[in-house]
C-alpha cells in the first residue's frame, strides 16, 4: 500500500518530518519498505524569463541566453539547449545551488563567456527521466519564485508500506492515518462527505438472492455526469498511490476506495437492464466479459452482480463487466457500494487468477458501515468536475447477513501477565480508544473496520502495539531446564568430526531427483519414491530414496571442473513410499560416503573407523549384491546382527550413466537405525604387563571363502589370548591354485597374568589351523 | 721388581689412553675398549698377578692398576663423547631438508557452511538452556498448517509457495515450508516447561536465484512455561544476539502478523554501524495453538521465533550468490 503524505495530512496534522513519520509507521507494524520523494524542490532554483538568445562567439554547441529573474536586470547564461524562446519561463539554478546529481552550480566561463547559473531540464531537477531540453514552465509564475510552487508537480512523499494480514483497515489511507494519529497523539478527523441528496427521488432497485455472501448492497443514482479528465491533484494522488488516472468517474471511484478502503463500482444506468441489480451465485459455465476484455467462465461458487433482467454485469468484489462500463456518453450512473463475505471473494479471485485492488480489499475485509460516508464522498469529489451532479434521494440499502457487532472482554491482569507491563484499566482504555475500540458496559466494542479482532488476545496485540514494543522490558526467562545435545545429536557430531578428520568434505546436494535418476543409479528396486505433485521442474519432481544419485552428480560435477578424486560425505534424509498405509511416507536419516578415484576398500576403511569411533557392537560385513553397486565388490554392513547399510564400489555402468570417469568407493548407512542400536565405548581390556608373542600364519583360501570368515576362525582359535590380528598380505599368482589366494595373518598372543609358554603358543597355533581348515583354507 | 711392575702398569695405562685418543671411529674405539679395558686386556692381566705379590707390593700395584684403569676409562669416555657428537653433527648435516619443498595440501575435510553455522547456533542456544528438537521434512498438512492456525483455505497459506506430495489424500502431505511443525510435535509430546530450538531443512517453491533456494534452512525456537512474557521473548532474542553476533549488538521487535503467534513481531538486529538487519519472525504462542496441543493457555504461556540460516555464511564470507553454497564444488568447499 502506497500512502502519500499529503493524503495522510488530510486526516491529521502529521507535518513534514518524513523520517519520524516513517519510523512511527514501522513501530506500529506498518513497515515502510521505501520512502519515495516526489518532485522534491531544489533550493536555489528559481523562475526566470528568457529575454533574448544569442550565438556564442567561440562555440557552436553552446548558446548565450539572457534572462530576467525579476529584478529587471539581464543575466547572461551559457546553455547547451536551444528549445526556449524569448518570453518563455524557465528554471534557473542560481550560483551555489546543490543539484540532485551532487554538482554545485558556480559562476564559470565557457570559452571566454561568463555563465551566471544554469538553465535546467526536468531530468536535471530530478523530475523524471524525460530529457527534452530545458523545462519550459507554465506561463504566469512569478519571476524569482520556486518553480515547484503553483506547478502541477506538487512536492510529496510516498510511504510504501508492507501491510500484514491483520490490518485490513490500512488498505485505506484512513486506517493508516487513524493508527498513526493515535500513536502520535494528534487529532484525527475524516474529511468531507458533506453532500446531501438532492433532486427527484430515483432508485436502482436491488434484489439480494444469496444473502449469506452479500451482506449489504447500497445503490445510488447520480445524474449530471460529464465524463472528462480529473483535476491534476487527483491524478497525481492516484498515480502516487500506484493507480492510473482514466476518467473523472473511474478516478473518483478509485480514489474513494484508496482513501476509505471502500471498493465501489459505477455502472452506466442506461446499460442496466431493468435499471437495477440482482445479486446471486453463478451457475456453472455461465460467462461474463470483464472490464479487462477477457470472457470468463463462472463456477457455481462465484457471486455475480446481475442487472434486474438477470444478465451478469460483474464478478462481485473482483471486477466489473465490460458491457456496463462508463463511456464518454455516460450521463447517469448507478453506484454500487456493497459488503461481500471475504472468503468467497478470495476464492473467486484465486479461481480466476484475478487479484484486483478491489478483491484484495474484500479479501482482507472491508467495513460494512463505511458505505454511507463513501457514497457521499464519491458524489462530493465527482462534483468538483461535474458541477451539475446530483445524488438523488432514493438510495436503496438492501441487506443480507452482516457480521454481528463484536464485543470483547479484556482482563487487564492478563494484559500485564503477557506483556510484563503494569497497566491500569484506564491505561488500557486510553490505548484502545483512539483506534476505535470504545468501552461500554465493561466490554470493548470492536470497530466495524477491524474484522480481524474478535478475541482478547487480538486486543492484547493492539494494546502492545500502541504501548510500544520498544517500551516492553527485556528479561531472560528463569529456565530450570538444562540445555544440551541429545545422545543422537552428540553422535552425529562425533561422526561428522570423524569423517572430516578422514579428509571427507561435506556435501548438501539437491534432495530431489529427476524421473529416471533412481533407475540410472540402479535403484529401481529400492522402494517406490514419493513424487512432488507441483514440482518447479520435472527434473526436480522425485524425492530421493537414496543419497547415491546426489553424490554421484556431485562427483561428476567436480570431474567436469577438473577436480578428480573428490571425497564427500552427506548426512541427509531419504524418503520412501511405505509398504503399509501410514500418515507420512517413510523418512530416514542416512549417511553416505563417496570417494572418487579409489576402489571399495577405501569405503570399508571408513566404515571400520565409524565402528571403532562410535563403539558399534557386533559390526560385520557380508558380501552381497546390492542395487547400483559392483556385484563383486559390495557387502552388506551389519551391526548387532541387523543389516544397516551397504559398502563397496559403485557399479561401472551406473558410473557411466552419471558420466563419472573414476571408480567410486561407496558407503551408505541408515544412520537412524544404526544409532538406535546399543553402541558406545564401554568397558576396557586391561593392558597386559607380560610379554607378547607373534605368530604368522599363511593360508591358501578359496575365493568363495571371505577373509572375514577366516579371521573369525582365527579369533575363535586364539580366544582370550588374541591381542592383535592383522591381515598383512594377500597374494594371488604362481604357487597358489587358480580360484584361491594366499592370506597371511599375524596374530599377537598375550596373557594378562603370565608369560605364555611355547607349548601354549603351539596349542593356539594348532587350534587356529584346525579351524581355518574347516572353512576350506589350508596352511601354506 | 715392584718398581718395574709399577712402571709396566703405568706405561700400559698410558698406551691405552693414547690408543683411545687416536681412535677415529666409534666402532674402532669400541673394539679398542673391549680389547684394552676388558677382562682379557693388559690391565686386567695385572690384576690377576696381584695375588702373587706381598701385601705392600700388592697394595701399591693395586692402586697403580686402579689409577691406570680410571685414566684409561676416562680417555675412552671422552673420546666416545667426542666421536658421538661428531657423528651426530654429520648425521644432522646429511639429513638437511628444504621444508619449502613440502607442497602436499592439508587433507582435512570441510564441513558445509550451513552445518558450521547450524552447529554454532545450536551451541549458542544450548548455552541459553535450550535443547535441540528435530522433526520430519515431509509433513502432514495438519502439522505444517492447520495446527499453526492456518486451517483449510486460510489466506496466510498463500504466503508459502508450498510443494505438495502425491501421497495420501490430495493436499494432505507437503514438504515442510518452515520448521514450525516441530513446535506442534514437541508440544504434543512433551509437557511444559519446554525450551527447544529446532534447526532444519525447509522447502519452498522458489526458483533458485542469487538469494533464494527451493531447499534452505531455518531454526525455530519455542519456550512454553508458566509466566512467560513478551519481555522474556525480547530478552531471549537479545541474549541470542549478543551471544551469536557479539557484545554491542542490539535487537528490537516490530509488530507483525503470523497466524500462530499473537502478539506477533519481526525482529531486527542492529549492526555495529547502527544499521538494522531484519532477521526473522517471532511472537507469543497463540492461545489456540497451545490449547490445540493440549496445553492450557491460562496456565502456561510461551513464545516462538524463527529465522533463516543460509544468510549468515553468505554475509560473513561476502558470498554474493547462495547457489554457490549448494554446487558442492571442492574449489569452493575447501575454502572454509
Amino acid at each position: 500500500m502506497r500512502a502519500p503524505l499529503s493524503w495522510l495530512n488530510d486526516f491529521a496534522p502529521f507535518g513534514t518530518e518524513t523520517e519520524a513519520i516513517a519510523a512511527a509507521l514501522t513501530r506500529l507494524g506498518m513497515q515502510v519498505e521505501e520512502i519515495i520523494r516526489v518532485n522534491d524542490p531544489v533550493d536555489g532554483v528559481i523562475v526566470a524569463k528568457v529575454l533574448e538568445r544569442a550565438k556564442h562567439p567561440n562555440a557552436d554547441r553552446v548558446g548565450l541566453v539572457f534572462v530576467d529573474v525579476g529584478d529587471g536586470q539581464s543575466l547572461q547564461i551559457c546553455c547547451g539547449a536551444f528549445n526556449m524562446q524569448p518570453g518563455d519561463l524557465v528554471p534557473l539554478a542560481t550560483i551555489g545551488t546543490n543539484m540532485p546529481d551532487g554538482r554545485t552550480i558556480q559562476r564559470s566561463q565557457m570559452r571566454g563567456e561568463w555563465s551566471n547559473g544554469m538553465l535546467c531540464s526536468q531530468k536535471e531537477l530530478g523530475l523524471g527521466e524525460a530529457d527534452a531540453g530545458i523545462w519550459i514552465l507554465p506561463p504566469g509564475l512569478p519571476l524569482g519564485s520556486s518553480p515547484w510552487e503553483g506547478s502541477s508537480l506538487a512536492h510529496d512523499v510516498v510511504f510504501d508500506i508492507d501491510l500484514t494480514r491483520n490490518r485490513p483497515e490500512c488498505w485505506g489511507i484512513v486506517g493508516i492515518a487513524r493508527d498513526l494519529a493515535a500513536n502520535l497523539g494528534l487529532p484525527f478527523a475524516i474529511p468531507g462527505g458533506k453532500v446531501e441528496p438532492s433532486g427527484p427521488t430515483r432508485s436502482a432497485p436491488v434484489t439480494i438472492v444469496d444473502g449469506d455472501r452479500c451482506g449489504r448492497f447500497v445503490s445510488a443514482v447520480i445524474t449530471g455526469i460529464e465524463v472528462k479528465q480529473s483535476a491534476p491533484w487527483m491524478q497525481q494522488r492516484l498515480s502516487l498511490a500506484g493507480m492510473r488516472a482514466i476518467s473523472n468517474v473511474v478516478d473518483v471511484s478509485n480514489y474513494v476506495m484508496l482513501e476509505l478502503n471502500e471498493p465501489n463500482h459505477a455502472y452506466d444506468l442506461e446499460t442496466l437492464g431493468g435499471g437495477g441489480f440482482n445479486i446471486r451465485l453463478a451457475t456453472d459455465g455461465e460467462e461474463l466479459a470483464t472490464l479487462d476484455g477477457e470472457v470468463r467462465v463462472m463456477a457455481a461458487d462465484d457471486l455475480l452482480i446481475c442487472d434486474a433482467e438477470d444478465r451478469p454485469i460483474g464478478l462481485a468484489g473482483v471486477m466489473g463487466g465490460l458491457d456496463t462500463e462508463i463511456t464518454d456518453r455516460t450521463h447517469t450512473i448507478a453506484l454500487e457500494n456493497a459488503w461481500f463475505a471475504s472468503d468467497g471473494i478470495a476464492r473467486s479471485a484465486a479461481r480466476h487468477e484475478l487479484r484486483s485492488e478491489a478483491s484484495v480489499r474484500f479479501d482482507r475485509g472491508r467495513d460494512p458501515y463505511g458505505i454511507d460516508h463513501a457514497v457521499r464522498r464519491f458524489a462530493e469529489l465527482l462534483r468538483e468536475t461535474c458541477p451539475n451532479l446530483e445524488l438523488h434521494p432514493g438510495l436503496v440499502d438492501a441487506r443480507g447477513t452482516l457480521p454481528q457487532p463484536v464485543v470483547v472482554d479484556v482482563r487487564t491482569s492478563r494484559v500485564n501477565e503477557l506483556l510484563a507491563t503494569d497497566l491500569t484499566d484506564n491505561d488500557v482504555q486510553k490505548l484502545l480508544a483512539p483506534i476505535g475500540f470504545t468501552f461500554t458496559n465493561r466490554h470493548f466494542n470492536v470497530p466495524s473496520w477491524r474484522p480481524d479482532c474478535s478475541r482478547e488476545i487480538d486486543l492484547v496485540e493492539e494494546i502492545a502495539r500502541h504501548y510500544g514494543y520498544d517500551n516492553i522490558a527485556k528479561t531472560v526467562p528463569a529456565s530450570s531446564m538444562p540445555g544440551g545435545l541429545s545422545p543422537r545429536q552428540r553422535d552425529r557430531r562425533t561422526l561428522r568430526q570423524l569423517l572430516l578428520g578422514l579428509g571427507l568434505n561435506e556435501a548438501l546436494p539437491n534432495p530431489w531427483l529427476a524421473p529416471g535418476d533412481a533407475e540410472r543409479a540402479g535403484l529401481a528396486a529400492v522402494g517406490q519414491p514419493v513424487v512432488i505433485g507441483n514440482p518447479m521442474a520435472a527434473e526436480e519432481s522425485v524425492l530421493r530414496t537414496s543419497l547415491l544419485p546426489g553424490l554421484l552428480k556431485t562427483v561428476a560435477y567436480n570431474e567436469t571442473h577438473r577436480s578428480a578424486g573428490v571425497l564427500f560425505f552427506e548426512i541427509g534424509h531419504v524418503f520412501r513410499y511405505p509398504a503399509d498405509e501410514q500418515p507420512l511416507p517413510d523418512e530416514s536419516e542416512h549417511l553416505a560416503v563417496a570417494i572418487a578415484g579409489v576402489d571399495a576398500p577405501a569405503a570399508v576403511a571408513v566404515w571400520n573407523e565409524i565402528v571403532t569411533t562410535l563403539g558399534i557392537k557386533g559390526a560385520r560385513m557380508q558380501s552381497a549384491v546390492h542395487p547400483g553397486l559392483h556385484p563383486g565388490r559390495s557387502a552388506t554392513v551389519f551391526a548387532a546382527g541387523r543389516p544397516i547399510g551397504v559398502v563397496g564400489e559403485v557399479h561401472p555402468s551406473v558410473l557411466g550413466s552419471y558420466d563419472v570417469d573414476e571408480r567410486v568407493a561407496w558407503l551408505q548407512i541408515d544412520l537412524g537405525k544404526l544409532l538406535d542400536l546399543p553402541h558406545g565405548i564401554s568397558g576396557y581390556k586391561k593392558v597386559s604387563r607380560y610379554p607378547s608373542s607373534d605368530i604368522d600364519l599363511a593360508f591358501v583360501v578359496p575365493e568363495k571363502v571371505s577373509a572375514d570368515g577366516v579371521m573369525l576362525s582365527l579369533k575363535k582359535g586364539a580366544g582370550d589370548l588374541l591381542a592383535g590380528l592383522e591381515l598383512f598380505d594377500v597374494y594371488r599368482g604362481a604357487g597358489v591354485a587358480q580360484g584361491s589366494r594366499s592370506l597371511a595373518f599375524r596374530l599377537r598372543l598375550q596373557a594378562t597374568d603370565r608369560t605364555l609358554t611355547d607349548a601354549e603358543i603351539t596349542k593356539v597355533r594348532d587350534e587356529c589351523i584346525k579351524l581355518v581348515n574347516k572353512t576350506g583354507g589350508a596352511l601354506r | 721388581m715392584t718398581d718395574a711392575l709399577l712402571h709396566e702398569i703405568s706405561s700400559s695405562g698410558e698406551a691405552a689412553v693414547a690408543q683411545f685418543r687416536s681412535a677415529t671411529t666409534l666402532d674402532a674405539l669400541r673394539s679398542l675398549g673391549s680389547e684394552l679395558l676388558g677382562k682379557k686386556g693388559p690391565l686386567a692381566g695385572f690384576k690377576a698377578k696381584l695375588g702373587s705379590l706381598d701385601p705392600d707390593a700388592r697394595r701399591d700395584a693395586g692402586q697403580a692398576v686402579n689409577a691406570a684403569m680410571t685414566a684409561a676409562q676416562a680417555a675412552f669416555d671422552q673420546r666416545q663423547d667426542a666421536l658421538a657428537a661428531a657423528a651426530l653433527d654429520q648425521q644432522l648435516l646429511a639429513e638437511k631438508l628444504d621444508l619449502t619443498e613440502v607442497t602436499a595440501r592439508p587433507t582435512r575435510g570441510h564441513a558445509h557452511l550451513v552445518t558450521q553455522v547450524w552447529e554454532r547456533l545450536e551451541d549458542v542456544f544450548v548455552g541459553l538452556g535450550f535443547t535441540i528438537a528435530e522433526g520430519p521434512e515431509v509433513e502432514t498438512d495438519y502439522y505444517n498448517f492447520q495446527a499453526l492456525g492456518m486451517g483449510d483455505g486460510h489466506p496466510a497459506r498463500s504466503a508459502f509457495d508450498t510443494m505438495f506430495l502425491n501421497y495420501g489424500a490430495p493436499g494432505s502431505t507437503v514438504l515442510r515450508t518452515h520448521t514450525s511443525n516441530v513446535q506442534i510435535r514437541t508440544m504434543e509430546n512433551q509437557k511444559p516447561p519446554i525450551y527447544i530450538v529446532a534447526p532444519g531443512r525447509v522447502y519452498r517453491r522458489d526458483t533458485p536465484d542469487a538469494t533464494h533456494m527451493p531447499a534452505f534452512h531455518q531454526i525455530e525456537g519455542l519456550v512454553v512455561d508458566k509466566g512467560i512474557t513478551m519481555a522474556d521473548l525480547k530478552g531471549t532474542i537479545q541474549a541470542f544476539t549478543e551471544a551469536f553476533f557479539g557484545p554491542g549488538f542490539n535487537s528490537r521487535l516490530r509488530p507483525s502478523y503470523f497466524p500462530f503467534t499473537e502478539p506477533s513481531a519481526e525482529f531486527d538486529i542492529q549492526r555495529a554501524d547502527g544499521s538494522w538487519m531484519e532477521l526473522g519472525g517471532c511472537g507469543m504462542v497463540h492461545p489456540d495453538v497451545l490449547s490445540g496441543c493440549g496445553i492450557d493457555p491460562e496456565e502456561y504461556s510461551g513464545f516462538a521465533f524463527g529465522f533463516g540460516l543460509d544468510r549468515f555464511p553468505l554475509s560473513s564470507h561476502g558470498i554474493d550468490d547462495i547457489r554457490d553454497m549448494y554446487t558442492n564444488d571442492v574449489r569452493f568447499v575447501e575454502q572454509f
